[in-house]
């Protein structure tokens, strides 16, 4: 339990906790750190390792150099950013569990959220506010041969797998700054790497296409998509096919790394939360507040267009104000 | 980390694992590796529930390039389960604390 004393006004119900943040990305830990300085005690529920899908610390554990982040004129590793933001939270007293969520009610306030078993008939905690940050995950190519290829040559991990690809000729799949931005770390181990992306001009910002650009072991396999991988016990090879021409070919590689995109991790919210088409949730212009009272969301889970550390950040930071505010104003806790 | 874990090398690791009485959960890992660096607090809990059924190890493949290779290594972390000196399970990937005790149990417990 926390060890941050609560204010009368704000001590909680029996059994029923002030604040719950669901995910610990930048935008689920600043929530945490101004809730927690807030004296709210919350519990922020961090997730599960993964390799492949959302996991404690959200996607910069799967990254490098993040260059952009203020306050590190030399840059900082994703990793050692994350432990440094959770670091910050728990000094004020939020409290971590490194478990999922299975299931939601939103019902309320106050609302219901299960670890461990979904079909209990009773939440595992419940909580009059809820605020709602577990990001994005990438996306997978959807080939049947991914699964068993996974961390046998296919990844989408550059930092975890890169080192494995010594003088290698290795692929990269995608065309936006994750992809240049793997692409880039990538040539610090493999000989050359390919760049496969189904159009001919790049969704990457200036400075990361610059980048690639001007590396020589990076080259460019345009208007081409990913057809199949080949390979039993380890990646042989992929085969591509031109979008334009229709003309498959093989490309002779010994890894595939995967950087094509991300979506929400809503799935958990369906029928309870409303979302965008892109399964991105709603809400309030210039709020973090969902329909439902009680409830509010930020960071990528949200945001579909900056999808920053630093915007997560921030709107982590917003959704601990307004949960705050409305804990208040409800005379909740 | 516990104090029941070993750190492994090119040099030690044959030694270890050859002379083990205990199936050996070899950690291959690296500084780098963000994934790594979550799963290295519940392999420490494992280690201490799990003591004198299983033993948990470190390899740090910056480190211990050789042996990485050797098991052919393309993923970090990957977890190898050593029975009687020989491979009996591979973990790919980072996964949570049941998962874990669930693939390392198949082999070990």
């Amino acid at each position: 339990m926390s060890t941050a004393p609560m204010p009368d006004a704000l001590m909680a119900d029996e059994g029923i906790r002030n604040v719950i943040i669901v995910g610990s990305g930048p935008a689920g830990l600043t929530a945490a750190i101004y809730s927690a300085r807030a004296n709210l005690a919350p519990l922020v529920i961090e997730g599960e390792p993964s390799s492949t899908s959302d996991q404690p610390g959200g996607q910069l554990m799967l990254t490098t150099d993040v260059e952009n982040y203020p306050g590190f004129p030399d840059g900082v590793m994703g990793p050692e950013l994350m432990i440094k933001f959770r670091e910050q939270a728990q000094r004020f007293g939020a409290e971590m569990l490194t478990d999922k969520v299975t299931r939601v009610d939103l019902s309320g306030p106050p609302h219901g959220v299960w670890v461990g078993d979904p079909d209990a008939p009773e939440p595992t905690y419940r909580a009059w506010a809820v605020i709602v940050s577990t990001g994005a995950q990438s996306l997978m190519l959807g080939l049947e041969a991914e699964e068993r290829l996974i961390g046998h040559g296919l990844s989408t991990c550059a930092t975890c797998d890169g080192f494995f690809f010594r003088d290698q000729h290795i692929a990269v799949v995608g065309g936006g700054d994750s992809a240049m931005e793997e692409a880039t770390f990538l040539t610090r181990f493999a000989s050359k790497v390919t760049v496969i992306h189904r159009r001919d001009e790049l969704r990457a910002s200036k400075i990361m296409q610059d980048r690639a650009f001007a590396n020589d072991r990076i080259e460019f396999l345009w208007n081409n998509v990913v057809l199949d991988i080949h390979g039993e016990e380890k990646l042989t090879g992929i085969e591509v096919q031109n979008v334009v021409t229709g003309e498959a070919s093989l490309l002779d590689v010994t890894g595939l790394f995967i950087a094509i995109g991300h979506r929400p991790n809503t799935d958990l919210f369906e029928r309870q939360l409303k979302r965008k088409e892109n399964g991105y949730l709603v809400t309030e212009p210039d709020s973090s507040r969902t329909e439902i009272e009680g409830v509010f969301a930020c960071g990528d889970v949200q945001d579909d267009f900056y999808r920053q550390a630093v915007t997560a950040a921030g709107s982590g930071c917003m959704a601990a104000i307004d949960a705050e505010r409305w804990l208040e104003s409800a005379g909740h806790g | 980390m516990a104090e029941s874990i070993t750190t492994l090398t090119n040099e030690t690791f044959d030694e270890v694992i050859g002379s083990a009485e205990l199936p050996v959960v070899v950690d291959f890992w690296a500084e780098w590796c963000g994934p790594c660096k979550m799963i290295a607090p519940i392999l420490d809990e494992i280690a201490v529930e799990k003591a004198g059924v299983i033993s948990v190890a470190k390899l740090n493949v910056d480190d211990a390039q050789d042996v990485a290779l050797r098991y052919q290594v393309m993923s970090i972390p990957t977890l190898i389960v050593f029975k009687d000196g020989e491979p009996a399970k591979r973990i790919v990937g980072a996964k949570g604390k049941q998962q874990l005790l669930q693939e390392i149990g198949e082999v070990a417990f």
